[in-house]
């Protein structure tokens, strides 16, 4: 019983930290209708900056936050390859997500992995050790459920405002934004931004979770985030009360726990890739099975 | 028709050719002059290809030139991107989709549109306060769209959507409005009341406006000057009283010789 307990408690806290990234793609993907594979490479990203900060010796929070703004500047990138100079959205990734190889490299200072061990993380910094202790048992499940929830409050937020309807009408239709007096592309650099900014933010909480960077572990995080996102919105879109964001969140629970599984009952872990594909194919072809009526890219 | 010095778009010496130096290139507009004023409804028609949705896109900007220059207001707009002419054109496209954001409501839609020409802050999307002013502009519809604006605008028919989007391109105040073939997609009754939606429209907000058609009868019965294109020329431009006079014979006949001449 303690076992299963604390292998659900792995995966939430897992899932609510790929869920960061999935509320990210969920804004490339379904709002934006673009397939962005730059998330392989800002993914390690968040990691490796928030390394070589918190190795420096800055506050892991004020780490997390420049790891934010280093995917979405990599994000922006990627924007500006495909908006500016019309490079076809699939490369664009491509190549944001080959270079960051080298500049993961760079700031890790060419080691693959860069380990921060007993160094102040967001889980261990300022406040969490006057925990009492039942709680700082919990600290990592906790921590991770505190951002999940703020960061998917502010996009809910964002969304709603002005330029969130600005940025959803872009991915639905972006003549209708020309109309409106707007240049679409710069809307979609910044969807581009912030959807890589929100990658690189659960990088550098998975990397405070191990106290290590890998600069390979974005391997297969596209594939990771499309498949929670659309796991997500295929199971839950009839649940009206719930938002789209609150879908991708549990998509990534859903996604890990099914990946648990799997290692539960055997598979050695060299075939987890190959499950994680499989798992989309399924993902998509249902959601083609699934999908009547209108589109609906920007609910949220 | 009130008097001014400056038309309200003036397009001088315009060259366009597609596809240029390939097999398929077509020049189809060589030194054309072109002018819109104040006040003007204008019905354009023509066959395919004659030139009619192209001067639509140059003066929307969604088309560069390859010579000439383009005024609006007495202001050189030729290197002047769409989606900054956009502040002072409104469209309505052939295609009812292309007019709305389907994914979003009625009310998300009409509260885009509204913000037209002001910043797209951080402050609410959707204001409540405006929602009356909204209602109130759907009820000029008479599709009872009032009644469902929280509907996304996906489920609504071609006709309806159509009838959004006129709305939605008058609604902010805006120079000209461009109608490229707006009832061509309808069936005939949604195409009869867009075309009686679009006539009040244009007399309520007494806009200028350039409308291109395949529907001869809407030539005729609508607007204040006709204008028939030709590859890439005015072969009928009559105005006021002179196009009172023109019946939809007169103008299937010149379109008939037109087709003769080209061998149709």
């Amino acid at each position: 019983m303690t076992t299963f307990l604390g292998l659900a408690e792995t995966v939430l806290r897992d899932g609510f930290i790929y869920g960061l990234m999935a509320m990210g793609v969920f804004v490339t993907y379904k709002i934006l209708d673009f397939p962005d594979l730059s998330v392989d490479g800002t993914f390690p990203l968040g990691a490796c900056v928030t390394a070589a900060l918190i190795c420096a010796g800055v506050n892991p929070w004020l780490a997390c936050l420049a790891a934010l703004l280093a995917g979405a500047l990599a994000g922006s990138v990627t924007g500006l390859l495909h908006v500016k100079f019309h490079i076809t959205d699939l490369l664009s990734g491509i190549l944001v997500m080959t270079a960051m190889w080298s500049v993961t490299l760079i700031i890790t200072g060419k080691s693959a992995i860069l380990q921060f061990f007993n160094k102040p993380t967001i889980f261990t910094y300022g406040p969490m050790q006057h925990l009492p202790q039942v709680l700082y048992q919990h600290r990592h499940i906790l921590v991770c459920l505190l951002l999940v929830v703020l960061v998917k409050l502010l996009l809910d937020w964002f969304l709603s405002t002005k330029y969130g309807l600005l940025l959803r009408g872009t991915g639905d239709n972006s003549q209708y934004i020309v109309s409106l007096g707007r240049d679409p592309g710069t809307i979609k650099i910044f969807g581009l931004a912030l959807g890589n900014g929100l990658t690189a933010l659960a990088g550098s909480v998975l990397a405070q979770l191990g106290e290590n960077a890998d600069v390979n572990a974005g391997k297969g995080m596209v594939v990771l985030a499309l498949a929670s996102v659309i796991i997500g919105t295929s199971i839950f879109h009839r649940v009206s009360f719930l938002k789209a964001t609150t879908m991708a969140i549990l998509g990534a629970v859903l996604y890990k726990a099914c990946l648990q599984i799997a290692l539960q009952l055997g598979l050695p872990p060299h075939y987890l890739k190959l499950l994680m594909a499989v798992l989309l194919t399924v993902a998509l072809l249902s959601q083609r099975f699934y999908k009547k009526g209108g589109t609906m890219n920007a609910r949220t | 028709m009130p008097e001014h010095n400056l038309p309200l778009v003036r397009m001088e010496h315009i060259v366009k050719t597609f596809h240029p130096r390939t097999v398929s290139e077509t020049e189809l507009f060589r030194d054309f002059f072109f002018s819109i004023v104040e006040g003007e409804f204008i019905s354009v028609v023509g066959s395919n290809g004659s030139g009619k949705t192209t001067l639509l896109n140059l003066i929307c900007g969604s088309l560069s030139l390859d010579g000439g220059s383009i005024f609006l207001r007495g202001k050189d707009i030729t290197k002047m991107p769409e989606y900054r002419r956009a502040a002072h054109i409104g469209r309505v496209f052939q295609d009812p989709s292309k007019g709305t954001c389907p994914s979003l409501t009625i009310l998300e839609n009409l509260s885009l549109a509204d913000n037209k020409g002001k910043s797209f802050g951080l402050s609410r999307g959707v204001e409540k306060k405006r929602l009356d002013f909204y209602k109130s502009q759907l009820e000029l519809l008479q599709l009872g769209l009032e009644d469902k604006i929280h509907l996304p605008v996906g489920v609504l028919s071609g006709g309806q959507r159509q009838a959004l989007a006129l709305l939605i391109s008058t609604m902010t105040p805006i120079d000209l409005l461009v109608l490229d073939e707006h009832t061509a997609a309808l069936d005939p009754k949604s195409s009869e009341n867009i075309m009686y939606l679009t006539d009040k429209l244009v007399r309520e907000k007494k806009l200028t406006s350039i409308m291109v058609t395949h529907n001869l009868r809407y030539a005729v019965e609508y607007g204040n000057r006709v204008v028939m294109m030709h590859s890439g020329t005015a072969v009928i431009d009559a105005a006021g009283e002179d196009k009172k006079k023109y019946t939809v014979d007169d103008l299937l006949k010149v379109f008939n010789e037109i087709s003769i001449e080209c061998g149709n």
